[in-house]
């Protein structure tokens, strides 16, 4: 009997192997097809320059910017004919440092895609797993230790108009869970299709980040009355607010 | 200075028997279950040099250890509230450390989700140790006694923040009381006393509610009803969730080893048991967000007290408090 099992056993083990042998041969470019998501600073108009530049807020409170950091996880590229390709891992994108702001996506299954989705934060399930490393390590400084989670988006800057001390703006916003949750679902449609095929072809995803979106809509942020949120007073005011910051600026698939 | 670790001495020595997991007797699954953290005596030898190690907070005076006593199941005996780094006093009674994979949420207001991530608070807390974990991971780079421990431990040269803090994880994770004599009772191993009895009946129709067997609590958040120290401005558990209802709101302790972790309450206000249990049976006195659960309780005779507190004296686990796997190796 256990004679008969271990011949079983070769026998589909054999099968497994050439199997995968011939669906490689059949699909060589799976392995190649990538996908690169950039993004793109932006306060309204213009490209987003850290410290120097002056900007305005929706309240015409003029400010500069001295970060911005914030994660996105869980891309979902979405394909018509279903079988969406899902990255459930987070990036930590810091204007500061621009190969953060590049996402390589591996390994695209062939077909034609009509949006994509991602969260703006980390899930509840990252959240809770304790420590972990790489973009979701403690000392990229995005985690509060007296109340487990990450933070999941950093605004930093002066104001003129700020009544905290140096005039500081500090919004760090983060909580996965109710009523505080600022966990926020970004949804992305491609007016044209991403089209993955055989053909090999560099494609990237061009996303624009506007951080005036942060400060406003549906809430325009008075500097005066709100310069500084570190915990979930007033968390789902910028939350709702940035619901809205991304937008797609272009779909690019080079030969 | 010598360093414990290099000495071949046995009593120190942590072997693969030393770090399995055993569950005490009736006690319900844990929710921490080192899945993902698996058990190694290198790493638990490593998790114990930083638990005890001063390099963890800025001026290499406070250690885990400073507060975190083994002859106090890892409470601060004598110490209301602790002094951290530079003498600054804090603002809560110092937990003990027992159980911890029993429990759904760390510290008094619950704030951490993780047993894993529960050291970055004291760490990176300015009146604790005050210390960056970047600064951390720096010094532990370039310290070889260091370099050679998470080399044992891990087989390559990475030192980060995950494993650091789950070689901590494997060493709290592991202290785990189920042998008092009260257990030993249950089990049928031990007698009781007329009063220890008497104080175990009346223990199961008081404080059961909150205090649940065998873990002595229910993980849930209570008013209990001590009047706030509006010196201390200290509003527990409303903090962390934002709740109103939360407000005066504390995590329910575990009781085990209870003579060996005073003084009492979060923020450590009795020093005796008899302090704790008069409390309890004087409703008048309770704040007014007490919670109504106490009402059952009511008026305690001096007779009944005596009682309640030789039971609670049943729970010390001296196998726990002189457990050579937590002792510290360097203790001079």
């Amino acid at each position: 009997m256990q004679n008969n099992i271990l011949k079983l056993s070769f026998c589909l083990g054999i099968s497994i192997l050439v199997l995968s042998f011939t669906l490689r041969i059949h699909h060589p470019c799976t392995e190649q097809h990538k996908v690169t998501i950039q993004f793109r600073h932006f306060a309204g108009m213009e490209a987003l320059i850290l410290d120097s530049a002056v900007y305005n807020n929706d309240l015409g409170q003029s400010f500069r910017i001295t970060k911005l950091k914030y994660y996105i996880s869980n891309i979902h590229l979405i394909r018509e004919k279903g079988g969406d390709l899902e990255v459930n891992s987070s990036f930590l994108i810091d204007d500061r440092d621009e190969k953060t702001k590049k996402i390589t996506i591996s390994s695209v299954p062939e077909g034609s895609y009509s949006s994509m989705e991602f969260i703006l934060g980390v899930d509840s399930l990252h959240n809770c797993n304790g420590a972990q490393s790489g973009a979701l390590d403690p000392i990229n400084g995005m985690f509060w230790a007296w109340n487990s989670g990450y933070v999941f988006l950093k605004l930093e800057g002066k104001s003129p108009s700020s009544t905290s001390p140096g005039n500081m703006l500090e919004y760090h916003i983060g909580g996965y869970k109710s009523p505080n949750n600022c966990i926020r679902k970004i949804k992305i449609a491609f007016p044209g299709k991403l089209i993955i095929d055989t053909e090999l072809r560099s494609n990237s995803i061009e996303l624009k980040a506007d951080i005036l979106e942060i400060l406003k809509t549906p809430v325009s942020i008075d500097f005066s009355k709100l310069s500084s949120v570190t915990d979930f007073h007033n968390s789902t005011t910028i939350a709702d607010n940035y619901q809205d910051m991304f937008s797609l600026l272009n779909i690019r698939s080079e030969n | 200075m010598t360093s414990g670790f290099m000495d071949d001495n046995p009593y120190f020595r942590i072997t693969a028997e030393d770090v399995t997991l055993k569950v005490p007797a009736g006690f319900p699954r844990p929710l921490y279950n080192f899945k993902t953290n698996r058990l190694t005596p290198e790493i638990f030898t490593l998790g114990r040099t930083l638990f005890y190690d001063k390099l963890l907070s800025k001026d290499n005076s406070v250690s885990c250890g400073s507060c975190h006593q083994r002859i106090a199941a890892f409470a601060h005996i004598d110490h209301a509230l602790s002094h951290g780094i530079y003498a600054k006093i804090g603002t809560r009674n110092v937990p003990a450390l027992q159980n911890l994979i029993w429990k759904d949420a760390y510290m008094w207001d619950g704030g951490v989700n993780n047993l894993e991530i529960q050291p970055l608070s004291p760490i990176t807390n300015p009146i604790e140790m005050d210390e960056t974990l970047e600064n951390v991971i720096s010094k532990l780079k370039h310290d070889k006694k260091y370099v050679m421990l998470f080399q044992n431990a891990f087989h390559d040269t990475i030192i980060d923040s995950k494993r650091l803090l789950q070689s901590i994880a494997q060493f709290t994770g592991l202290m785990i009381s189920g042998g008092s004599r009260y257990d030993r009772f249950l089990e049928g191993k031990d007698t009781f006393s007329g009063s220890e009895m008497n104080g175990l009946k009346l223990f199961r129709s008081k404080c059961e509610n909150c205090h649940k067997e065998p873990l002595f609590t229910n993980n849930s958040y209570r008013n209990n009803g001590l009047k706030p120290d509006p010196s201390l401005k200290d509003e527990g558990r409303a903090k962390i969730t934002g709740k109103e209802e939360d407000r005066y709101r504390f995590q329910v302790p575990g009781l085990r080893n209870i003579e060996m972790t005073y003084p009492y309450m979060h923020d450590g206000r009795f020093q005796k048991l008899r302090d704790v249990v008069n409390h309890y049976s004087n409703p008048k006195n309770f704040d007014n967000r007490a919670d109504r659960s106490l009402q059952k309780i009511g008026y305690l005779t001096d007779r009944e007290k005596d009682e309640l507190v030789a039971f609670l004296l049943t729970l010390t686990d001296k196998a726990f408090l002189y457990d050579r796997r937590f002792a510290d190796p360097d203790f001079q």
